[in-house]
């Protein structure tokens, strides 16, 4: 577009030409979108990950998991996603063991109770409702983390996602977020560390919390207390909105306004995971760095 | 600001102090009645406006008397009456009292302010033996530190209230909380340092040094609340000496929740404080959420359900248990005895009615200047809705009380005989029939090419606009309530108790929450809260992204009326007669209307008028 409109306005006279605008950076950031999906017949979810060790860490602590499944025929459509961020918790025996079981307790724990339904011949819903089946598989996560790596301990942000229904459970310092159009984002999830808590209560601010020494002090962990209470929220997405997982080796190196910018002017999901991770890499690369990008298309 | 002749006070300069006698009529407006108040500078009074010589309208009269020989101190005198003035005239909050006018006569100024029912916190604190409970301290603490927001969000400066204690905090006949006496109130610059100011005991060590911050406040509203809990005045007691009185060591049965918050506004150092009142509302109200408090509030003496008058009221000859609709200037109502009213919505007067056979408790439907609605005598009627005129019928075999939706030209509805029936509307006839487990009751919503419906044996169906079954939902009783959409969730409430949160789509269930009793009531919906009647007496608010309750409001029966959200209020009725309407936000009563009878029915609200049936036969227009 911005090629177009200068070819255009280079065979106007010059003075037409001095009195044209210059297109600012949003116009311009426009021309380099991520193009829209294109319309489908049937809903589904799109989604793709990315993962890296970092430049500073000798092990991977960081778990993941993305499940993308669609039915369609006759009888119903039916979109299902599952997502997964777990980071193990650093200064801990085994923080790699623990997000992995975390990942993969969950998954196996959700996709049995949830995603067989989808496969079942007459196909109902469960009985149980997605609250208590993700409270559930975070509490089997709990018993067996401190059965299998006892004073372990892991972040957990689970994405359950129906169609166009977004359902996180949510422990520890990794992030949800809902990107939208136009540059602006949400946080879906509350950190559980002893710096957000500090924020919330008024006792340092927001820049204050930016450069806070003990900023991966965790309050609440998986694996760690005698129960794990996690948060869980509901919220729809937007066919125009990307849903982000991602450990704070992402959020917590590359400000909110990159991440969103990088999401936006990419072309695929895989290239826009891929360049997140860079751009942490980049900056120093501190953490393990765990990201997935959804979207809902139809 | 309006300037007037006072009438000369009937006393010389040497008596100038003396108080305005009772039945003095100041500026040839304001009949005094008594002393309300005194301080060093002048008295408060208690006045009748005689502008409304109709209603008793009661004003409050600040008077300060300017007796300083010195012209220098005289008009710093001035000046700062002038300026609580002119804050109190920028201001526009329920916690604090509105001016309505403003002069000075010879040495003498006045303050005409809203007269507030009610009595001062340190009055009560006084006068109630032993302690106040913890939930109605905590009650009055949010709204204090909702109004301290506001003051210090005020632009271009923040205000400082730079006074808060409890006898300059007025406790009104709602219970809730209003501030007076803007006297030192001041605006803020960043960086200056003012004079100290205030009331020793109260005010924090930096508004000793001249410093007067939000901060200062927050402190003053530990102290008070302090005070409130502990019923130790601090200003009997050394400075700063709070840390030494713990509360609990004083009243056990203040919660550690609470006192830790206190102590946090108390905190000496500023940094150690909550940095904003915002801030100190959050740690309140998670301490409300933690013990429960917000729910055992003590209902407070209200606003005299007597006070509202409606606009007009309506009779019918049996119960209302239908909810209204408006078209073109009627409101069309229902009533048990068997007819369908049309009355005119400003003055309601009758304009038609129409005679069914049976009972008719549905919310008629309009589509082209048609109106539909169901009667217990199994029939659907379709009227000329200007003349009230039969243009078709539609029979079933059960009485009719669910509502009729209409969307792309169907009219779709459900019937005691199990059956949800879809009509064309131009072809007058059914395009098909769904069968259900047992009666349809509940109103079905239309929405994304589908219907969906409740019924009485507990299943909640999903159909496309053909009529095939694209998914089924069980709950343990019937689901009487209609569904509602936000976004891509359905909501319902069931007899079982329960209310559900499903993905529109495939049926499954987000989140349920559960009431202590069944439900019949359709929810709204206002932001981030669902709105759901239970018969265990309480209008609950569930947050709709946890599925965890935010509040709830205790009424004396039954809630079987729909909530309706209307601005930034929810209103509904209850079987215990009273119409309410509450702040949609916390819940807390902005007014409450006695009806006859139990209230069944949902409100219809527009143009700020509620219509409201009861089982007292009458339709009530009130002012929303």
């Amino acid at each position: 577009m911005f090629n177009f409109l200068r070819k255009w306005f280079s065979r106007k006279t010059p003075e037409a030409e001095v009195e044209t605008r210059p297109l600012s950076p949003e116009e311009i950031r426009v021309s380099h979108q991520m193009a829209p999906l294109p319309r489908r017949e049937i809903g589904q979810l799109v989604a793709a990950c990315s993962q890296s060790i970092g430049r500073q860490r000798e092990l991977n602590e960081d778990s993941l998991l993305a499940f993308t499944s669609t039915i369609a025929g006759n009888k119903s459509n039916s979109a299902f996603g599952l997502y997964i961020v777990a980071d193990g918790m650093g200064g801990h025996q085994f923080g790699e063991v623990a997000s992995n079981l975390a990942v993969r307790v969950v998954a196996s724990t959700i996709l049995r109770k949830l995603f067989t339904s989808f496969l079942d011949v007459n196909p109902k819903a469960p009985d149980q409702s997605l609250r208590e089946i993700i409270e559930q598989a975070f509490a089997e996560a709990q018993r067996v983390i401190q059965r299998e790596a006892p004073g372990s301990g892991t972040t957990l942000t689970v994405a359950v996602v129906i169609e166009q229904q977004v359902t996180v459970g949510h422990v520890g310092d990794s992030r949800a977020y809902l990107l939208h159009p136009g540059g602006h984002h949400e946080v879906m999830t509350r950190d559980h560390s002893l710096v957000k808590r500090l924020e919330e209560l008024g006792h340092i601010t927001p820049e204050e919390a930016a450069s806070y020494p003990n900023r991966n002090v965790l309050y609440r962990a998986v694996g760690q207390g005698d129960s794990v209470d996690a948060d869980i929220y509901t919220f729809s997405l937007a066919p125009t909105d990307y849903l982000m997982l991602c450990s704070d080796g992402l959020w917590g190196v590359v400000p909110d306004e990159k991440i969103a910018r990088i999401v936006r002017e990419s072309a695929t999901l895989e290239q826009a995971c891929q360049r997140l991770v860079d751009a942490a890499n980049e900056a120093g690369g501190p953490d393990n760095i765990s990201v997935i990008l959804v979207r809902w298309v139809g | 600001m309006v300037t007037q002749s006072v009438t000369p006070p009937s006393f010389g300069d040497e008596r100038a102090s003396q108080r305005l006698a009772p039945g003095f009529l100041l500026a040839n407006r304001y009949l005094i009645q008594e002393v309300i108040g005194s301080g060093g500078m002048g008295s408060v009074y208690r006045a009748r406006d005689m502008h409304f010589p109709n209603v008793p309208r009661l004003v409050a009269v600040k008077e300060m008397i300017n007796t300083s020989p010195d012209p220098l101190v005289r008009q710093t005198i001035v000046q700062n009456f002038e300026r609580e003035a002119n804050i109190l005239a920028t201001l526009n909050h329920p916690s604090i009292p509105k001016i309505y006018d403003y002069f000075s006569f010879e040495n003498r100024s006045y303050l005409i302010l809203e007269y507030i029912h009610g009595k001062d916190l340190e009055a009560i604190i006084n006068e109630t033996p032993g302690f106040l409970p913890e939930e109605q301290v905590l009650h009055w603490a949010i709204q204090l530190c909702d109004v301290l927001a506001y003051l210090h969000n005020h632009k271009p400066d923040p205000i400082i209230f730079r006074d808060m204690k409890p006898s300059n905090i007025m406790i009104n006949l709602s219970g809730d909380v209003v501030l007076v006496d803007f006297g030192i109130a001041r605006t803020f610059q960043v960086g200056q340092k003012g004079t100290m100011i205030g009331t020793e005991g109260y005010s924090p060590p930096e508004q000793y040094r001249g410093e007067a911050t939000p901060l200062a406040d927050i402190y003053a509203l530990g102290a008070t609340l302090h005070h409130a809990l502990t019923r130790r005045d601090p200003r009997l007691e050394p400075p700063f000496s709070f840390s030494e009185r713990p509360i609990r060591k004083i009243n056990p049965s203040v919660s550690p929740e609470l006192e830790a918050v206190i102590n946090t506004a108390l905190e000496y150092e500023p940094s150690k404080r909550y940095q904003s009142a915002e801030a100190m509302k959050e740690a309140l109200l998670n301490v409300a959420r933690k013990t429960g408090a917000l729910s055992r509030l003590p209902t407070a003496a209200t606003i005299s359900s007597s006070a509202i008058k409606p606009l007009w009221t309506f009779k019918c000859e049996d119960e209302i248990r239908a909810s209204p609709i408006l078209y073109q200037g009627k409101v069309f109502i229902g009533s048990y005895d068997y007819n369908l009213y049309a009355l005119d919505a400003i003055n309601g007067s009758f304009v038609w009615k129409y005679p069914t056979e049976g009972g008719v408790v549905t919310r008629p439907a309009v589509y082209e200047n048609e109106i539909f609605f169901g009667s217990e005598d199994g029939n659907l009627y379709v009227l000329n809705v200007r003349t009230g005129k039969l243009l078709w019928t539609y029979s079933t075999n059960g009485p009719v009380r669910s509502s009729p939706r209409i969307a792309e030209e169907l009219v779709v509805f459900g019937s005691d005989d199990h059956r949800l029936y879809v009509l064309s509307i131009p072809h007058s006839r059914a395009l098909w029939t769904f069968s259900a487990a047992d009666a349809i009751r509940s109103t079905p919503l239309i929405a994304q090419e589908r219907i969906y419906v409740g019924c009485e044996s507990g299943d909640f169906y999903c159909l496309d606009l053909r009529g095939e079954l694209k998914w089924r939902q069980q709950a343990r009783r019937a689901i009487t309530a209609s569904p509602i959409l936000v976004g891509q969730a359905l909501y319902f409430p069931s007899l079982d108790g329960i209310l559900y949160a499903m993905e529109a789509r495939t049926g499954w269930m987000l989140w349920r929450f559960r009431m202590a009793k069944g439900s019949i009531t359709t929810p709204a919906n206002a932001e981030n809260l669902i709105f759901v009647g239970s018969a265990d007496g309480h209008l609950y608010a569930v947050d709709i992204r946890t599925g965890r309750e935010a509040w709830r409001f205790r009424t004396e029966h039954q809630v079987s009326g729909s909530p309706t959200v209307y601005k930034d209020a929810v209103y509904f009725g209850s079987a215990d007669g009273m119409f309410y309407c509450l702040d949609a936000r916390n819940g807390r009563l902005r007014w409450q209307f006695q009806t006859g009878g139990p209230i069944t029915s949902a409100p219809l609200i527009y143009d700020d008028i509620v219509y409201i049936g009861s089982a007292d036969h009458i339709l009530y227009a009130l002012l929303a």
